[in-house]
């Protein structure tokens, strides 16, 4: 219960903070927040929940970039529509790479996922079907409300919003079914959940294929807010650092994990950029690169397991005391 | 024509020789622990720069530099060995690959910070110029650095298979605790297996770094390279990581001449994929 109050509590201000923070800088930054988060969400049912480290999950964001650019370029659509074209092919991609490298050890699928993601790249930069190394880019004057196309980054804030309460409501149900509960008995040990029955590859499998269509819808409304899309923004390995390092921070495997994160890094990346200029683009990254060797090191769970351990410190201790007095009573 | 064709497959050859070198630090430290380095390109990037820094600041070329860089590659091993890797081992997987990651990163933005995001390349006659074999051109930098990258590997194998050093890191890599109770300490020959792997990557980047393009960003790639030169050679082994470095770096060279310079990643990075598909214990394992 109370934690329901404190949810409803956290939405509340996460809606009114575009109204309470209107210069255009802060809107652009909150939606930036959310979606990066959604990036990170879907980061974190792979990564996160199962366990599996994938360092290449650009490639479905830029699947997702990409068929929404090339929707307006190509077909003169609105870049809504690439949306689900995207889905589908990251849903491809992720079988593809999942089905051999799921099998395997963990270093496997985190070398595969690099590999492929440096393939789309070179091939992307070399299609001039895909613009090549220019890109592609949405409509320049907005035809009508569905190219999404806004000058304000307030419908962008609500969308992502929306995005990313749906995105979370999927990673709550699935950890809530029957795919979640092995994903945490294969976290757990392996070989002690594939010798009790539960379909280990498959499992983790359904899980990256999940994590890849929500990764592109993410590449979509990325692109089609900055109106372009070019193999550095959209497949670029500092997008899938940034999903990974995140979630890292804020927690993986964490229902909020990567929201926390994100509202950590993202504000401290673009004050930077903003404060620095182009310098700071590489001292960003050193930074970001310090901070995940520290989680590593130090906090593999992340911000929010570290709050929740102490939570649940503080909780147990007077019910102990309680319980202690209460079996003295007469 | 034949004659391009023979000059391709030997500059393949030698590169793949170097390559060869990096990974067999890679497979060592692997098939050791159990840990992929994920900064084990830019490992090889750090020994380009270091040999970068010797040729800008003393003008002088690979004899000091490769040296050198090896030296410093070995330290960074050591102290990465006990200020990280000793602790995120035990870790989960994710905390293992979120370490070497971050480290891969902080390596190569401090030196992107430091150096721009220009390309750098040493004076190509640092090595000496071009010589001619029986009809074949070959760049004198790309022959030294084929010839040391086979003599340190083939050096490498033997430390391991031939020597009471190598043998105690074989105990500790088959049972850690059982090389313990026999009085080897698993944490020393850890350390050890950390400076190998990494002072093996300070020379390979010295190595290449007199005739390949110097820019923070080339670890990355490199990385690639020997992730599917140790998966296409098997884990720990130091002899299969020769063979399939020499095959890539002729495979990329063939590939480059053939179908176009733009194409030779696309290919060896396929392979890769390909590999994990169909042959996931490599060319030489067995299970």
């Amino acid at each position: 219960m109370r934690r329901l109050a404190w949810l409803s509590a956290a939405l509340a201000l996460v809606i009114a903070y575009p109204l309470l923070f209107s210069t255009p800088f802060q809107q652009r930054l909150g939606a930036l927040v959310l979606l990066y988060a959604i990036a990170a969400s879907a980061w974190n049912i792979v990564g996160g929940y199962a366990g599996q480290v994938s360092v290449g999950h650009v490639v479905f964001f830029g699947c997702g970039a990409y068929a929404a650019m090339g929707a307006y370029t190509h077909f003169a659509l609105s870049p809504m529509v690439g949306i689900p074209a995207g889905i589908l092919f990251s849903v491809v991609i992720a079988a593809v790479v999942g089905v051999p490298t799921l099998r395997l050890s963990g270093h496997y699928f985190s070398m595969a996922t690099i590999a492929v993601a440096e393939l789309a790249r070179l091939i992307v930069t070399n299609t001039d079907y895909l613009g090549a190394a220019v890109g592609m880019s949405g409509p320049t004057v907005p035809r009508n409300i569905f190219d999404l196309s806004f000058i304000s980054a307030l419908p962008y804030y609500y969308l992502f919003l929306a995005i990313l309460i749906i995105t979370l409501g999927i990673t709550w149900w699935m950890t809530n079914s029957r795919i979640g509960f092995y994903l945490r008995a294969i976290k757990d040990s392996e070989r002690a959940a594939r010798s009790l029955g539960a379909p280990a590859s498959r499992t983790k499998l359904y899980a990256y294929m999940l994590s890849a269509g929500l990764t592109s819808v993410a590449g979509a409304l990325y692109a089609m807010m900055f109106g372009f899309v070019d193999p550095e923004s959209g497949l670029g390995i500092l997008i899938s650092v940034k999903m990974l390092i995140m979630a890292a921070l804020g927690g993986a495997g964490l229902l909020f994990g990567p929201l926390v994160g994100a509202a950590i890094l993202v504000p401290l990346e673009e004050i930077s950029n903003s404060l620095l200029g182009g310098k700071g683009a590489g001292l960003t990254f050193v930074v970001y690169g310090a901070i995940i060797v520290l989680i590593a090191r130090f906090q593999p769970g992340g911000i929010l397991a570290l709050i929740n351990r102490r939570l649940e410190k503080r909780r147990k201790a007077p019910e102990t005391i309680v319980a202690a007095g209460a079996s003295h009573a007469p | 024509m034949s004659f391009v064709i023979v000059q391709v497959i030997v500059g393949g050859l030698l590169l793949g020789a170097v390559y060869a070198l990096f990974s067999s630090g890679l497979t060592l430290v692997w098939g050791m622990m159990n840990v992929v380095n994920f900064a084990h390109g830019d490992f090889v990037m750090l020994g380009m720069y270091v040999a970068y820094l010797v040729y800008s600041l003393l003008g002088a070329g690979p004899l000091i530099g490769a040296p050198l860089a090896m030296l410093v590659l070995a330290t960074l091993g050591v102290v990465v060995y006990f200020s990280l890797i000793r602790d995120i081992m035990k870790g989960p997987m994710l905390a293992q690959i979120l370490g070497t990651f971050g480290l891969a990163l902080l390596l190569r933005y401090s030196v992107f910070w430091w150096f721009g995001a220009n390309f750098l390349s040493l004076p190509e006659n640092l090595v000496g110029g071009t010589l001619d074999l029986f009809g074949i051109r070959i760049q004198a930098s790309r022959l030294l650095a084929g010839a040391v990258a086979l003599v340190v590997t083939l050096g490498l194998h033997l430390l391991l298979t031939r020597t009471s050093l190598g043998s105690k890191m074989l105990a500790v890599a088959e049972d850690s605790t059982a090389a313990q109770l026999m009085g080897i300490r698993p944490d020393s020959m850890q350390a050890v297996a950390w400076a190998i792997a990494a002072g093996a990557t300070g020379l390979a980047g010295a190595l290449i770094a007199t005739f390949f393009y110097i820019v923070p960003t080339v670890g990355e790639t490199l990385a690639i390279v020997a992730f599917v030169t140790v998966s296409l050679g098997g884990f720990g082994s130091v002899p299969g990581a020769l063979v399939a470095g020499l095959l890539i770096g002729v495979i990329e060279s063939l590939s480059g001449y053939l179908i176009g310079a733009i194409y030779q990643d696309i290919v060896v990075y396929s392979l890769f994929l390909g590999f994990l598909w169909f042959r996931p214990q490599g060319l030489m394992g067995n299970s």
